[in-house]
């Protein structure tokens, strides 16, 4: 299909638009941040403009690397937990009747509407040994007593998962409700068990819905600033903790930087990875 | 009781009825047609058998056997779905090898299967091919061998063919008849259009919109003596008249009275009747003439297109109908004067 050549001055201007929201939002902020980072620090100052490769040569730190593994791996963890549940969650949901599906989408909405503040403390509430869960199992006969679970990695997890989950139904949400309903039924009468139809025939269909789903929420995650420094432990701080630390604290404003932009081409590389693996399909092989 | 049996079949969504009612059986090897207009439930019908739909009312049997509550994939009902329902991240063999390869079918057995059946619906080394790069006709093949692989105890067809253009489906109705004739295999086809279930039924079960059946019978059977009006108007075309039954054993319609041949059981001298006439039955006399069965009126149109020609009279406010062959073709033209025939060996009486 060949697309329409927009022309006129008008047409030029509808162009100029997304054009000039770009710029104004992501390529100047990410070109001055770029520059930043090439700069100089100047202690008890902002910066110094000067070409400099010094604050790379910096980044590569024990803690840098540690604290960057661990921001990818919380993201991507967190990632596949929310998808693993979100998926089956999403496809009972579009199965069915449409007034239930309304109300269950509007529940899911206003929990993304809870601020990350409220989510969190409301965790380390529920998760602390006096005020927590830990005290209902002990009413139960779970447990013998009480327990804190926060701050550490389960509680940060089970944060995360929580703000995530509703964008994870939400982003899985469109391609599930256009499944042919045909397929799963076509799969039974072929011999299949629900079990065996929902990995073979809706799992396998929607493989690319899925990859997508994984890296939106993985770079939805890869953000996260406030749940790590309520629910996690100082060795849980994400690369954003680390990078606002430096930016804020410590006022070097050119590591930060550089900081920055590294994280984001790691997190760039990795998805491009991702949605090139999902992209190969064995049925489009010509 | 050899075959499948439809026990009193009922369906309700909610407060509404799908199916009313359905009694009918299916021997073995045969092809049976639900035809029907839509939303008449023979869909519906469709999908209880192949157990995707649960009976409000009533037991199905096969071979004797209460299958009413079996689930879908335990049945080895092969079904062929009107959006053909290929899996598109599977290639052609693998969405043929499918049921295979849920059973554990060893690889060299798949390929072998999906290679006889691709032989089998005329499509010999389209294994490899993505689904999406197939043609309507070539997808059709490829649902109807993937149905083929589980070698079904009953082929259930939901309008395969409905999706491609007039001159394949007619070419696939012959193909897909004779596939079933070679192979013996029972099987029970759904779809609206009257010509595909007589090209292709040993038997037709004709549902109306009241949700229940009108009729079952073979294809000219049902063709000739239709059970009522709405069989009469949906297959093919008739003349319907209302008419009046006389003491007689005549019927009066309009201001002519006709001598039939047969009548309805039951039919009551005095009641109100209707008298269907195939359009192919009525030949067309020109000028005014009287005899018996005779209508004189006036030609309104003719439609020549080639193959038949249909002669169409007002006969004293009465529209008729008459078609024949290029041969036998009347030299009439629009406006003449004309007389239609309703021999009464061609005149159908039935119950208003």
């Amino acid at each position: 299909m060949i697309a329409e050549r927009p022309q006129g001055a008008l047409a030029r201007l509808t162009l100029l638009y997304p054009a000039a929201v770009l710029l104004v939002f992501f390529v100047i902020p990410f070109g001055i941040m770029l520059a930043v980072s090439f700069f100089r620090r100047e202690p008890g100052g902002f910066y110094l403009v000067e070409f400099s490769l010094a604050n790379y040569g910096n980044l590569f730190t024990a803690l840098f690397a540690r604290v960057l593994a661990f921001s990818l791996l919380i993201s991507a963890f967190c990632a596949l937990l929310c998808v693993a549940a979100g998926f089956p969650f999403t496809y009972l949901l579009t199965r069915m009747p449409r007034r239930r599906q309304v109300v269950w989408l509007v529940i899911l909405v206003s929990v993304l509407s809870l601020s990350a503040v409220i989510v969190a403390f409301a965790w380390s509430i529920m998760l602390s040994q006096t005020a927590g869960v830990s005290n209902l199992f002990v009413r139960l006969g779970l447990l013998d007593r009480p327990q804190s679970w926060s701050p550490g990695f389960w509680a940060l997890t089970c944060g995360m998962c929580y703000v995530a989950f509703p964008y994870t139904v939400l982003v899985l949400y469109p391609p599930l409700a256009r499944l042919d309903p045909h397929l799963p039924e076509a799969a039974r009468t072929l011999g299949a068990s629900p079990l065996v139809t929902f990995f073979t025939v809706i799992v396998g269909s929607l493989r690319s819905a899925i990859v997508a789903a994984l890296v939106m929420v993985f770079a939805f995650n890869l953000g996260t600033y406030l749940i790590p420094q309520i629910l996690g432990k100082p060795q849980h701080w994400t690369l954003s903790v680390l990078i606002t630390d430096e930016a804020i604290y410590r006022s070097n404003l050119p590591l930060a930087a550089a900081m920055a932009v590294f994280f984001m081409g790691v997190s760039l590389a990795l998805v491009g990875m991702a949605m090139l693996g999902g992209r190969r399909r064995p049925g489009g092989a010509a | 009781m050899p075959g499948l049996f439809l026990d009193k079949i009922e369906k309700r969504f909610g407060g509404v009825v799908a199916v009313r009612d359905v009694t009918l059986e299916v021997p073995h090897g045969r092809l049976v047609c639900f035809l029907g207009p839509s939303g008449c439930g023979k869909t519906t019908l469709l999908r209880m058998i192949a157990g995707l739909e649960r009976p409000s009312r009533g037991r199905i049997l096969l071979d004797g056997e209460d299958i009413t509550d079996q689930p879908a994939h335990r049945r080895r009902f092969g079904m062929v779905f009107q959006s053909l329902a290929l899996f598109p991240h599977l290639t052609v063999a693998e969405n043929i090898a499918y049921s295979l390869r849920i059973r554990n079918v060893p690889a060299a057995e798949r390929r072998r299967r999906s290679e006889e059946l691709l032989e089998l619906v005329r499509l010999p080394g389209y294994g490899g091919r993505g689904v999406s790069q197939l043609s309507g006709g070539q997808r059709q093949r490829v649902a109807i061998a993937r149905a083929l692989a589980i070698e079904p105890r009953l082929f259930l067809l939901d309008e395969p063919l409905s999706a491609l253009d007039a001159k394949l489906r007619e070419e696939m109705q012959l193909e897909l008849r004779l596939l079933q004739q070679r192979l013996g295999i029972t099987t029970i086809l759904v779809t609206h259009d009257q010509r595909e279930a007589m090209t292709m039924a040993d038997w037709i079960v004709v549902m109306g919109t009241d949700n229940r059946v009108h009729q079952t019978g073979t294809p000219l059977e049902i063709y000739r003596r239709p059970a009522d009006a709405f069989v009469a108007g949906f297959i093919g075309t008739s003349n319907l008249l209302p008419g009046r039954l006389g003491e007689d054993g005549r019927v009066t319609v309009g201001r002519v009275t006709l001598r039939v041949e047969a009548l309805p059981a039951g039919a009551l001298p005095g009641g109100a009747v209707t008298l269907s006439v195939r359009p192919e039955e009525i030949p067309v006399l020109p000028g005014e003439t009287a005899g018996e069965n005779h209508l004189p009126g006036r030609v309104t149109f003719v439609r020549d297109v080639g193959s038949s020609v249909e002669i169409h009279l007002d006969c004293g406010g009465m529209a008729i109908v008459s078609a024949s062959t290029p041969k036998n073709r009347p030299a009439l033209r629009q406006g003449d004067a004309a007389t239609a025939v309703l021999p009464p060996a061609a005149c159908v009486v039935l119950a208003a």
